[in-house]
């Protein structure tokens, strides 16, 4: 009984420790970002590192996304007629919905574990102490301009998965199975609303794309330097990050759409 | 602590120095002074927190008590702004290298120049030339770490941590893993370029004939306290059981061979 005790008290200070170093760094981090203005090309290949390369696999499973949604969609839809709905029904789903979160489970498995990889691998091999040595602050040199680059990709990256589902169900429900083609276009442009709709989306991915972004660069910051540590820092990345944007994702549609 | 008296001689100075890592003392209370223009070694067993003194000599530990004076400053009591302003004048050869991974080697020694001075890049190129050269590695400027051998990647970062012509610098086992030849260079190349750019060389190893060949004076510690102390002559002839063991590299002595186990008879027939 004591054992347990002993075990819990000292799990719950680990935990209250680790969420204050947490809060120092993203403090820090966010101190760090003015130092990027005067250079903007450390933010520029930060951008194509983990917003460009996520590029394909946001698109290939955006269009498969909204492929699959719209084929399931018509046929519960032609139940009752209302097959020509299937445009509007996608894409509101799509923005509000499967963009925002898709995108970012997508970017926390391939971008943040890539950046937590690389920071931890950086601890490891003394990199990040070099830098400090030579008075080059690590916070501001490299991890302020991955933080940014992942706060401003993930956005992004989810309006163009929004775009290729929309357009994935276009093919499936315009071109293979039938549905008119105005209808499609026409309700979809008359029932999105931008505000309520595609830019409460944006906001939600911008919410995760901060969370994400803090996650994966805090673990591999903090990580033990060790093969085993940065392992452990990568899994903690990707778990940590996919749970926090299906929570966030709740509170975000109780707050935006629900009377909670 | 006479500050001008500092300046003159002694670069730095460490006081009473107490460092713990978790319940294990590392440092318990240990002097030490580095002085200008020589080559000082510190030497010990592995685990006696060698690096851990170098890290707390550039600010990159706390020490739980004591103090440590680098250039007249007590550099537990400096901004951070300050600190990093002091490390200007510091360099570091890492064990590992600790080479930017993303970047070839003209770029890895140009880096501290691209971020600490408003220099043209002829003339960077100029400068960071001169010191691959200084290391032997001028045609070598265009390989990336990956592509370097354990003993080239640290001479690229000893190009590196020379490029500002530091007052101090300090090296973290430099011979650690190197062949006969890469240790002969390593060897020569501190001495060498301790005394053409007049720099304070700290030298952290237990490689003891190497660092023996190049140091004016060499401490000894161990679990935690300075064991002796001296010129490489006069630890060679030192009274010291423990020292004696060390410096021959005696498997058996003061420091057992064995680790700390119940009677080998008693333990083989239980």
């Amino acid at each position: 009984m004591l054992a347990f005790l002993e075990r819990t008290g000292k799990n719950t200070l680990s935990v209250i420790e680790s969420m204050g170093r947490s809060h120092i760094f993203l403090l820090n981090l966010l101190l760090g970002i003015p130092s990027i203005i005067p250079r903007p090309r450390l933010l520029t290949k930060q951008i194509y590192m983990v917003g460009v390369l996520s590029l394909s696999i946001i698109v290939v499973s955006g269009t498969f996304v909204g492929a699959v949604f719209a084929l399931q969609l018509f046929y519960e839809l032609q139940k009752y007629g209302a097959e020509q709905s299937l445009g509007v029904i996608n894409a509101i789903s799509l923005v509000r919905e499967l963009g925002p979160v898709v995108a970012g489970l997508l970017f926390a498995g391939r971008a943040c574990s890539a950046l937590s990889a690389e920071i931890g691998l950086m601890k490891a091999t003394e990199q990040l102490s070099s830098l400090e040595m030579m008075a080059i602050d690590p916070v501001k040199r490299v991890l302020a301009p991955r933080f940014m680059a992942g706060f401003i990709s993930l956005p992004i990256l989810a309006l163009t998965f929004s775009m290729c589902g929309i357009l994935g169900g276009h093919v499936v429900g315009v071109e293979l199975l039938g549905v008119d083609v105005g209808a499609f276009w026409s309700q979809m442009q008359v029932k999105v609303n931008f505000v309520d709709d595609v830019v409460n989306g944006i906001i939600k991915s911008m919410v995760f794309a901060f969370v994400v972004s803090w996650i994966a660069l805090y673990q591999g910051y903090d990580c033990v330097p060790t093969s085993e540590g940065v392992s452990r820092a990568t899994t903690k990345t990707v778990v940590y990050s996919s749970l926090w944007i299906l929570a966030l994702d709740f509170i975000l549609t109780a707050l935006m759409y629900g009377e909670i | 602590m006479n500050s001008h008296e500092m300046k003159e001689d002694i670069i730095v100075k460490v006081r009473n120095l107490h460092f713990s890592r978790g319940d294990r003392k590392i440092f318990d209370g240990i002097d030490l002074d580095f002085h200008r223009g020589k080559v000082t070694a510190i030497m010990g067993p592995s685990g006696t927190g060698k690096t851990t003194l170098l890290k707390l000599i550039g600010g990159q530990l706390r020490p739980e008590q004591g103090t440590i004076w680098v250039n007249g400053e007590d550099i537990n009591k400096l901004s951070h702004k300050k600190l990093y302003s002091i490390r200007k004048n510091m360099g570091m050869l890492f064990q590992s290298g600790a080479l930017l991974t993303d970047m070839n080697v003209f770029d890895n020694v140009a880096f501290p120049l691209r971020e600490h001075t408003n220099l043209s890049e002829t003339q960077i190129r100029d400068i960071v030339l001169i010191k691959l050269h200084a290391v032997g590695l001028r045609g070598a400027r265009n390989l990336m770490p990956s592509e370097l051998s354990g003993g080239m990647a640290r001479r690229v970062a000893l190009a590196r941590a020379i490029v500002r012509d530091p007052a101090m610098i300090m090296y973290d086992e430099p011979f650690t893993g190197q062949d006969p030849i890469s240790m002969g260079v390593l060897v020569q190349l501190i001495r060498l370029l301790n005394d053409a750019l007049g720099m304070t060389s700290i030298v952290v190893s237990h490689d003891v004939k190497e660092t023996a060949a190049i140091s004016d004076h060499i401490y000894v510690i161990s679990q935690g306290k300075v064991v002796d102390s001296g010129t490489p002559e006069e630890l060679q002839k030192t009274t010291s059981a423990w020292v004696q063991q060390f410096m021959l590299g005696l498997p058996d002595g003061p420091v057992p061979f064995q680790y700390p186990a119940k009677d080998y008879a008693e333990e083989l027939f239980d």
